[in-house]
């Protein structure tokens, strides 16, 4: 190992690799283009906002989902906190919309923490229920078909519409990323997350109510869900069924690529931004390649465990 | 002896409710069928339950060794699938071929007849024990953590059921079906043994359905003597303390692989019996996605602890049961079928959250962070 490496923290070096990887996804992409039509649309600028602009929902719910998987929880309750946030927006309307979509997502997340925090039960568990509820509430709401009701004005131009040739949704996703960022980084709070995420006893004996900060993080993880899905109902101007489900293995997945440990304790947000990146652009490279579902799962099961095995690893028990 | 019995029950304190509550609740749904206590009910919901019950087997084996198994679906549906070309039962076999990066493979034909459908189980058992065992070695060798391992090959599982079955279809033979998913005595009349199942000594069992005969088979063939073997405690061991487990001596390496390897096939007995209860292959990655997280509520629920080492297989089985006899009640109470998510969740919540109400008695903050 050269001397360059070996002077990255643990941290860096899954972050570095990730990077290189989204190196070699643009230029293997480019080349397939290139040699096929002759054109390189994966590095011109307007293609490559446009699939931020996609990437910007995942990217919010996994900067939620890091903060729940750093306390060494997980949320499972995302894709239909997702849906009923943006369900419930367009159906409320009005100034009031986004408000009410970010309150289910409050509410969902304040329930979900109570469960795991204070009664204990696994959040593996605990939140495949709320899930569940939260399906058959809005299944219930809507009848089952899609709902008739529109995005608000402001949903659509926070979601669709561009500032400067950029995309909003853009400068929303960095607005969270810089909030989260100095949340981990600047605040007791993070200090306490990645304490609970270490050793939960070890955090409560130095004072730390876990169970307060346990209920934070999954009121954060429902905010950034219901965030994502009143976002999402914007940029497709409605609300429909099963609009979360595509946004919760890859939001674990984009946390797990960036480097943080699925343990808990360990893991930068930088990691999961740069996360979000290659599995946005890996989706783009496949679906530019034609690639049937078929092989973009298999390719995409291959590059997890890839990445994986290359940083991912983790220690042999041995005591 | 009574001592004896009460330390037992109070060891599987889990398992005993999980029992004692599917007991009332099936009674209470045959009392309140209009067809209650008949065969034909109990073999519809032998069908209904087989491939949720095989599947809450097979997460529980990982689940006991402290990981979890988020392929389990994936399995399923990919046995599935693979089912559905080698099971035809066709009398001059089945020709298959591969279709990839536009060339086409002839595979040659796969036989017929009576041994093809026996070679075809086989092969369908093997595929499901094969990705179980693929499993396990990216977990023991990879030593990357389960729950996001499975997550990744199951994405690769569910990727190879749909490259064989882009669209629903194939086919299963019809026999089979038949034989399969009704009473012991169609099972009998369909196979041509027992005099056609007419024998007298076979009328009181001939009303038994299939698909709780081969549970118990699989459950007593295959559990018990894993849970008794040196690998199957060795799986305890490790859930409970795998520290320890490395420091007595015991095999950690083999066991993980070797619960990851029986997940697999477990998984794809279940995968095995729904192609050949639907006749067909599909890849429907929603149905994967609802059967694996079934499939942890059921070991839930059947009182294994998701922490590892205690808990028992047979427990889930009843776990199992327990989440599909809850949806037949919808069917008795005529409940509307958009309520029906909703009610579900409620259960599951509510069962969780008063098995959990201990914490509340817990004096010591402490214990809780285990």
């Amino acid at each position: 190992m050269s001397s360059a490496s070996l002077s990255l923290s643990r941290d860096d070096r899954p972050i570095l690799i990730a990077a290189l990887f989204i190196l070699v996804i643009l230029i293997a992409g480019t080349v397939y283009t290139f040699a096929r039509f002759g054109s390189a649309p994966l590095l011109s600028p307007t293609y490559l906002l446009q699939q931020l602009q996609i990437g910007a929902f995942l990217g919010i719910v996994a900067a939620g989902m890091m903060m729940v998987i750093l306390i060494a929880q997980i949320d499972l309750s995302v894709p239909w906190t997702l849906a009923a946030a943006a369900m419930m927006a367009t159906s409320i309307g009005g100034p009031l919309a986004i408000p009410v979509g970010l309150g289910v997502g409050l509410l969902v997340g304040l329930i979900n923490g109570v469960g795991v925090a204070y009664l204990r039960v696994p959040s593996m568990i605990f939140t495949l229920g709320v899930n569940a509820v939260m399906r058959g509430l809005m299944v219930a709401h809507t009848g089952g078909y899609a709902p008739q009701t529109g995005a608000t004005d402001l949903m659509r131009m926070l979601a669709g519409d561009r500032t400067l040739g950029i995309p909003n949704a853009l400068f929303v996703w960095i607005a969270v990323s810089v909030l989260v960022t100095i949340v981990l980084q600047r605040t007791t709070l993070g200090r306490y997350v990645y304490a609970i995420g270490n050793k939960e006893a070890a955090a409560y004996l130095a004072g730390v109510d876990t169970r307060r900060i346990t209920v934070i993080c999954f009121v954060l993880c429902g905010l950034a869900a219901a965030l994502a899905g009143v976002l999402l109902a914007g940029y497709s101007t409605k609300a429909y069924q099963g609009m979360g489900d595509a946004y919760l293995l890859p939001a674990i997945a984009a946390v797990v690529i960036g480097g943080t440990n699925i343990l808990g304790g360990r893991g930068r947000y930088l990691g999961t931004l740069i996360g979000v990146v290659l599995i946005v652009l890996l989706n783009s490279v496949l679906s530019i390649m034609d690639m049937p579902e078929a092989g973009r799962q298999v390719i995409y099961g291959l590059v997890i465990i890839f990445m994986l095995l290359v940083y991912g690893r983790g220690e042999r028990v041995t005591s | 002896m009574l001592d004896d019995i009460a330390i037992r029950v109070r060891q599987n304190v889990g398992i005993v409710t999980a029992v004692l509550l599917f007991s009332i609740l099936y009674l209470l749904y045959n009392l309140s069928h209009p067809k209650g206590f008949s065969s034909a009910v109990l073999v519809q919901n032998g069908d209904e339950i087989f491939a949720l019950a095989m599947l809450a087997m097979a997460q529980t084996v990982p689940v006991l060794a402290s990981g979890l198994d988020l392929s389990v679906g994936a399995v399923m549906t990919m046995v599935g699938c693979f089912a559905s070309y080698l099971l035809t039962g066709a009398a001059g076999g089945t020709p298959l071929h591969l279709d990839i990066f536009g060339l086409h493979v002839g595979l040659g034909t796969f036989p017929g007849g009576v041994s093809g459908i026996l070679l075809g189980i086989v092969i369908c058992l093997a595929t499901g024990a094969l990705a179980g065992f693929i499993n396990g070695c990216v977990v023991v060798y990879g030593r990357i953590q389960p729950i996001i391992a499975t997550l990744a090959t199951g994405a690769v599982y569910i990727g190879i059921a749909l490259f064989l079955r882009p669209t629903p279809g194939g086919k299963i033979d019809e026999d089979l079906n038949w034989a399969l998913t009704n009473s012991l005595g169609d099972f009998a009349a369909t196979v041509h043994i027992f005099d056609d199942g007419a024998a007298s000594w076979f009328a009181p069992v001939a009303w038994i359905p299939v698909p709780f005969v081969l549970l118990i088979l699989i459950a007593l063939l295959v559990w018990v003597p894993f849970r008794r073997s040196v690998i199957g405690r060795a799986v305890y061991a490790v859930g409970s303390a795998e520290g320890a487990a490395y420091m007595s001596g015991l095999p950690i390496d083999r066991a993980k692989i070797a619960a990851f390897t029986l997940a697999g096939f477990f998984a794809g007995c279940g995968g095995l019996f729904l192609a050949i209860q639907t006749s067909s292959g599909n890849a429907d990655i929603p149905q994967a996605g609802a059967y694996t997280l079934n499939s942890i509520a059921s070991v839930v629920i059947g009182g294994t602890s998701l922490l590892g080492g205690t808990g028992s297989a047979i427990g889930s089985i009843f776990g199992a049961m327990i989440l599909r006899v809850i949806s037949f009640f919808f069917r008795i109470f005529d409940i509307a079928p958009l309520l029906q998510p909703l009610f579900e969740g409620l259960i599951l919540l509510a069962a969780v959250s008063i098995g959990a109400l201990g914490v509340l008695r817990v004096k010591n903050t402490l214990e809780l962070f285990r």
